[in-house]
Formats: C-alpha cells, sequence, structure tokens
C-alpha cells in the first residue's frame, strides 16, 4: 500500500502514525511537507494529530486551508482513502471534506485518556468493513476541541446514510462520563459520503503496542489497510 | 483604513467558556446574568481601499477563513478614531 502522511507546522503525532504505517504494511509513507503540492498517486493518506499552526484562529482552520489541501482533495475525487485523527479530523471539516464542527470540549478540559468505541452499522467503508461490530475498541483521546457539533438535520442524515463511524460507549453501566467531550449522539467519527474518508477524535497510533497500555488501534489499523489495499 | 470583524457563536451552540465566566461572576455576586456569551475580534488594517471595497473584502476573508459559519455569525465595521 502507498501511504503518505501530512505534516504542518505543529503536527505532532506523524511519527507515531508513520511508525504504525511502516510497522503494519512494511512500506515507509512518504512524508506531505503542507506547502508541496506534487506527490505521486497513493492509496491512503493520514493527516495526524497535533495542533497544525498553534490552533489559530480555529483548530485546522489554517492548515485547511494550505497548498497540499488541494492535492488531497485530487487524492479523494480519484477514490483515495484518507484518514484524519484528531487535529486531522478538523482540519478535514475546515476543509468543508468532511460536515459539521468539532468545538470546545464540554467541561472546558483537555481530555487525555482511553475511551471506548462502538462500530457502528454504516455503508461499505475500507475503514471498517474489516472489524466486527460486537468487538469494541479501547483507545485513547488526546484533545480540547472534540466536541462534534451538528444541526438536527445532519445528525439524522449521517445516522440515517450510515456515515458513523464509532461511538463512545459506557464500559460499566454507572459510567456517566464515558462520552469525554460531551459530542452530540456521542459520536466519535464520521465517514464520508462514499465512505473513503474517515475523520476521528481518538488515536489509533497510541494504541498499537502492549507498552501504550493496550492495542486495539494496530487492529483497527490493520484491518483498515488490508481493507484499502484488497 | 481599519476594519473591525466580531465573530460571535450562533444562538444555540454551546460556550462552555461563557458558561465558566457566567459562573465565576456568580462567584464574584454578579447575579443579574441571564447568560454569557464569547467571541473574538479581528482588526484588519488595509491598504489602498475605499470603505465600501475594504468591507467587501473583509466579508469575502469572513466567507474564506474567518469565520466557520456552521457555528459563528460575524458583525463587520469601520473602525474610526
Amino acid at each position: 500500500m502507498r501511504s503518505g502522511v501530512t505534516i504542518f507546522p505543529g503536527s505532532n503525532c506523524d511519527r507515531d502514525i508513520i511508525v504504525a504505517l511502516k510497522n503494519i504494511t512494511g512500506k515507509t509513507p512518504i512524508k506531505m511537507w503542507h506547502k508541496d503540492t506534487e506527490f505521486p498517486n497513493l492509496d491512503l493518506i493520514v493527516i495526524p494529530g497535533g495542533f497544525s499552526f498553534g490552533d489559530y484562529l480555529r483548530c485546522g482552520a489554517l492548515a485547511a486551508r494550505s497548498p497540499v489541501i488541494k492535492n488531497i482533495k485530487n487524492h479523494i475525487s480519484r477514490g483515495g482513502a484518507v484518514l484524519g485523527i484528531c487535529n486531522g479530523f478538523q482540519i478535514l471539516i475546515e476543509a468543508g471534506i468532511l460536515p459539521g464542527s468539532l468545538i470546545r470540549n464540554k467541561k472546558l478540559l483537555f481530555t487525555c485518556r482511553d475511551t471506548m468505541l462502538e462500530i457502528q452499522d454504516t455503508i461499505i467503508s475500507p475503514f471498517l468493513s474489516g472489524l466486527k461490530k460486537e468487538h469494541h475498541l479501547n483507545i485513547p483521546v488526546a484533545h480540547n476541541e472534540g466536541n462534534f457539533f451538528a444541526s438536527e438535520t445532519l445528525l439524522n442524515e449521517l445516522k440515517n446514510d450510515g456515515r458513523i463511524a464509532f461511538r463512545y460507549i459506557k464500559e460499566v453501566n454507572n459510567d456517566t462520563d464515558y462520552n469525554p467531550n460531551g459530542s452530540s449522539n456521542d459520536i466519535a467519527g464520521i465517514l464520508s459520503k462514499n465512505g473513503r474518508v474517515l475523520g476521528m477524535m481518538p488515536h489509533p497510533e497510541r494504541a498499537i503496542n502492549n507498552l501504550h497500555g493496550g492495542t486495539d488501534g494496530l487492529k483497527f489499523l490493520t484491518k483498515s489497510f488490508e481493507q484499502i489495499i484488497g | 483604513m481599519k476594519v473591525i470583524v466580531n465573530i460571535s457563536l450562533k444562538e444555540g451552540v454551546l460556550d462552555p467558556e461563557g458558561q465558566a465566566i457566567k459562573s465565576s461572576l456568580s462567584n464574584l455576586g454578579f447575579e443579574n446574568l441571564n447568560d454569557v456569551r464569547t467571541g473574538k475580534q479581528i482588526i484588519l488594517n488595509f491598504v489602498n481601499l475605499e470603505e465600501n471595497e475594504a468591507i467587501l473584502e473583509a466579508k469575502k476573508m469572513c466567507e474564506d477563513l474567518l469565520v466557520n459559519s456552521v457555528i459563528e455569525k460575524y458583525k463587520i465595521n469601520i473602525l474610526r478614531n
């Protein structure tokens, strides 16, 4: 699988996802600097987490207007897959590639902890079709603006069209704090209309080794990459 | 020519920062508040533009970058000294 990882000033999870891609696929992804515009055709582009452009103006707003975004839009129109993680999800939304908005966490706190994700019934997507719905994923979040906000109309549309990828769920019945940011309908990640673009707040690349405390991120990424190649 | 853009959250969009400020004000004894809403201000210093041109340019900037129309609204004013 040919993959690329975008890098903006302030990206800080690029190395983690590069390690994950290299370990899982055996191939080193290309680095895509935000000012560059010429890249070979790729199967997957990952927009990693971090604080692109210092989160100035709005998270992801300045990155979403960078030269590299045009290449990502061309890649999507060719049917290429894109995974936006955390700040990458914010950038996809700011670029108008995914709908809605990610606003401040309800409790105004930067939240860094494990979350339990339930895989939803979705349209066909390489990111989800290899996963069993009954297996929940334990993947950490680390963000300040991950509260997914959208109009009721859009929320219904996402639900009815099978574009909600993951929801935060309770690990135990009396857990009232399972949603780390207050996002509408407990949404943790959404898909594009063709299912080939996924934006998610949790960081799968931070759960790929037992030393991380878990390997559900490895499971998710491995299954995704298999489907993207296939 | 200076133009001020005031950006605030639309009605109905949660403003947790405003809520936190309201709660803190209430601790200080300011009880006559229904709600506190926050926002941001951007001052654009234009060169060689008439007022109406500057306002049009600022509007386009709001639409292209400065404002997220899903959650925010804005007002443009000329800054007169």
